[in-house]
């Protein structure tokens, strides 16, 4: 099965820290026709068990750092998470706070950051897309670290490698189920 | 009496990703009652106020929203003006005047997306959206920011904005009155809308002054209550202003409000680039705040209040703010009790929830204020 899906559309969850909405609505204007991601497949899902790139924005406090930790738990390997505005990626203008425990790093593991009061939509969408290629990274160690035979994990490669540009009358798909995929959800599952 | 089951609500919630956690308790579809909490985004901004000097501190106080920044920014300035008593320039208040409404404008349609999505008509919502960011193009080409401006200082603006670049917003805002009517003539006919929003929530006039409910809240309850009508602020009184008020009570009262009030903001700026006289855009200030100042301010989203209290010297020694969503959810509470579950998103974003009090502190004031 390709796993195009999860690097070319891939569903975001977005949750406001302590942002001003600033960020927030330059995060839902991404999604809306002027800068459309929603044309690639890029959906934001109200569910972290659906989300594959979590987008934070504003620094965490003593109130909201559980549920930032309970979403970022409740989302499926590999997740991404993408610290969107200046509060996010070191408090900012507020991280003299008394109430403010500083970026989103201080809970989470953050992959990419975006600075910028209040970061642009250009520079959201650069980092979601910055965050893809961690993504795949993440995945394609997963599988390796499953150690799984080399005939299935170079299957799931295949949609980085375009073997299909120099034949195009013959395209090779990869099986639609492969045994590395399904350790891959067994060790998910032990967890 | 059936079982009773509490279902969460937020802080993350596909309609509301914002700092609001209700519980809900339930008597098979039927929200019995509400336990709100709040502190979600306290940060402690009031406490920070006092650390910097008072030109800085209006760029903290603006970011207490990202969607009203402005006008937190004019309240933030405006109660520091006063504690030092000083008087600003016309022309600047004609511009404050014109970029608040023009913020209205783009909040309002914000609020309007929302509440598509919220119902589930998800390309009403992009609509909505679609026209807002025109409204953003003529806030970036004439402040320099999408959403914060950093436009507004103690004493005036920061800089002017021309003559001909107020005419041209005109233009474009007055290009966007067609599309504006055609998607808000989908809330206010399309039949199942109506029947989502029509008598929700309702929210009597008497309920809505004893909870001191603010904004197009309480204006869509029958009370004429609007700041703007008080003349502190901004050249209101000379542009004829009357507030938008609805009878119902209901969703689609609060919504209609909204509606009616893009309009007014757009013909309210109009007036006021017609109007707006010559001269410069701030005066000079005393290097240091003495005395206190207390006012109120007219956000899109009702009354918010600022306090600035100094101590001669360049820093405050009290800055206090109150917005308006805090003030509005002993309404919401209101609202939701006896409403069905699934109108609970509707009625949370009816008070066009923006959470971000700096305060975790509800206020309670008595009965008959």
């Amino acid at each position: 099965m390709s796993k195009a899906y999860v690097t070319k559309s891939p569903w975001v969850v977005h949750y406001d820290g302590s942002s001003c909405n600033g960020c927030d609505i330059e995060v839902l204007a991404c999604l809306m026709p002027m800068y459309d991601v929603e044309r690639f497949g890029i959906i934001n899902c109200g569910n972290p068990k659906h989300a594959d790139v979590f987008l934070v924005t504003g620094s965490v406090n003593e109130q909201n750092k559980d549920v930032v930790k309970q979403i970022y738990e409740q989302m499926p390997e590999p997740k991404v998470v993408v610290a969107i505005g200046i509060c996010a990626c070191s408090g900012g203008i507020f991280k003299d706070c008394y109430n403010v425990l500083g970026g989103v790093d201080q809970v989470i593991p953050v992959d990419a950051y975006v600075p910028g009061c209040a970061a642009r939509p250009e520079a959201i969408i650069d980092a979601v897309v910055t965050g893809l290629g961690i993504l795949q990274a993440k995945r394609d160690a997963m599988v390796e670290a499953i150690d799984a035979p080399a005939a299935p994990a170079a299957a799931i490669a295949a949609p980085e490698a375009p073997a299909a540009a120099s034949a195009p009358s013959e395209v090779q798909y990869p099986p639609i189920f492969t045994m590395s995929e399904v350790k891959v959800n067994a060790t998910l599952y032990k967890k | 009496m059936g079982k009773r089951t509490i279902v969460p609500f937020g802080p993350q919630h596909p309609v509301l990703p914002e700092p609001l956690h209700l519980d809900l308790v339930l008597e098979d579809e039927t929200v019995v009652d509400v336990i709100p909490s709040i502190g979600y985004i306290h940060r402690g901004l009031e406490k920070l106020c006092e650390t910097k000097d008072y030109n800085k501190m209006v760029y903290v106080v603006e970011r207490i929203c990202g969607i009203c920044s402005f006008g937190h920014g004019w309240g933030a300035s405006a109660a520091i003006e006063g504690a030092m008593g000083v008087q600003v320039p016309e022309r600047a208040e004609y511009l404050r005047t014109i970029l608040h409404e023009l913020g209205r404008v783009h909040s309002h349609l914000l609020w309007l997306g929302l509440m598509a999505d919220a119902f589930g008509f998800e390309s009403l919502f992009n609509h909505c959206w679609r026209i807002r960011e025109t409204v953003l193009d003529l806030f970036e080409k004439n402040t320099g920011g999408r959403v914060v401006f950093s436009i507004c200082k103690p004493g005036g603006m920061r800089k002017d904005i021309s003559n001909e670049n107020l005419q041209e917003m005109v233009t474009v805002l007055n290009g966007l009155k067609a599309e504006i009517k055609e998607i808000t003539d989908v809330f206010i006919n399309d039949a199942s809308v109506k029947n989502r929003m029509t008598g929700v929530g309702v929210l009597t006039k008497e309920e809505a002054m004893e909870l001191c409910a603010v904004g197009p809240t309480v204006r869509g309850s029958g009370v004429a209550q609007d700041l703007r009508l008080t003349g502190d602020h901004g050249v209101y009184h000379e542009l004829g202003f009357e507030p938008v008020v609805e009878e119902a009570g209901d969703c689609m009262a609060r919504t209609v409000v909204r509606i009616r009030e893009v309009f007014q903001s757009i013909e309210l700026i109009e007036k006021a680039v017609a109007q707006i006289p010559d001269g410069p855009v701030d005066c000079k200030v005393p290097k240091t705040v003495d005395g206190e100042f207390a006012t109120r301010l007219e956000q899109p989203r009702g009354e918010a209040f600022y306090y600035a209290k100094g101590a001669g010297s360049k820093f405050l020694k009290r800055m206090r703010v109150r917005t308006p969503t805090n003030i509005n959810i002993p309404a919401l509470v209101k609202m939701l009790g006896g409403s069905d579950l699934a109108d609970v998103p509707i009625l949370a974003l009816t008070i066009d929830r923006c959470w971000y009090s700096p305060s975790t502190r509800a206020s309670a004031v008595q009965k008959g204020r």
